[in-house]
């Protein structure tokens, strides 16, 4: 699995997280889960726009990764983002529970995967991971 | 007098939510967005869920359309929207639509126009009885918050 993410050129403390998921619902969710534990999140709505968004210089303590998006999916865009170096924690998230279509979001490069939907708890274990 | 409201508003509110439970049509997934609703953000649970209604009659209207055609052919298509419908009716715990969309799914992968009519349908019925008792429920819910702002005037100064 890959190493933790950088957290250098921001004044806040706080974790920064970015929610990559095509769907309104779960962006809703999953950000008030993030605010709940107050972690900063920002929302894209594909894995294109979460490579953009890291090209434009930005980076996040945590990305989580829906894995069925229009333009570019989860799997492609975590490979992208690996590619570019990023080693932030990326957890993927999806509603699949095939053996092989998961095995293949893994080692794409994620550091964790939950399936859908993503509850407290299971925020809480990913969180841990990242400082642990 | 009001006290008494209160209870039997709160009473409608248990006795809706234990049938929405009992009968399969709510999962445990509602009671998570329940209890990420607070004071910061009292509103959480109504405004998810219409965010969920605005999506899935969008989502509806796209599958009826696309079986509606002649020539229709793109089962991928319809994957794709079916796949986000169950995600978000599983992430507001909306599960018996979320089963539904799991057998219209399966018709989808076998190519089997008929079977995705069949489940179409009833996918809007079921999407409909959702909707009118999730109004119902907030309803109940908004006429207990009108209801203790009445009875307890002095915590508003």
């Amino acid at each position: 699995m890959a190493a933790q993410g950088i957290q250098g050129g921001r004044k806040s403390n706080k974790m920064t997280a970015l929610v990559a998921d095509d769907n309104m619902v779960n962006r809703a969710i999953h950000h008030r889960l993030l605010d709940n534990l107050g972690i900063e999140s920002e929302a894209v709505g594909n894995g294109k726009e979460a490579v953009d968004i890291h090209c434009s210089g930005k980076n996040f303590d945590l990305i989580l990764m829906d894995m069925d998006m229009p333009i570019m999916n989860g799997i492609e865009a975590t490979r992208k983002l690996r590619e570019m170096g990023i080693r932030s924690m990326i957890a993927g998230v999806s509603t699949r529970s095939v053996e092989h279509e998961i095995r293949e979001f893994i080692e794409a490069g994620l550091d964790d995967y939950q399936e859908k939907p993503l509850t407290m708890s299971k925020l809480i274990s990913i969180i841990h991971k990242i400082k642990g | 007098m009001l006290g008494l409201a209160a209870d039997r508003l709160r009473a409608d509110m248990n006795r809706l939510l234990a049938f929405l439970f009992h009968q399969g049509i709510l999962d445990e997934q509602f009671l998570q967005l329940q209890q990420l609703q607070d004071e910061s953000s009292p509103n959480f649970v109504s405004e998810v869920v219409n965010i969920y209604f605005h999506e899935s009659e969008k989502l509806l209207r796209s599958l009826r359309s696309l079986l509606m055609d002649r020539e229709f052919s793109d089962y991928n298509k319809m994957g794709i929207h079916l796949n986000q419908f169950m995600g978000s009716s599983s992430s507001i715990g909306a599960n018996r639509i979320r089963n539904v969309c799991v057998a219209f799914r399966a018709a989808s992968e076998q190519n089997n126009r008929a079977g995705c009519l069949r489940a179409l349908e009833l996918l809007e019925h079921e999407y409909c009885f959702l909707k009118n008792k999730l109004h119902e429920l907030f309803q109940i819910q908004q006429q207990r918050v009108l209801a203790a702002g009445v009875r307890y005037p002095m915590q508003n100064i």
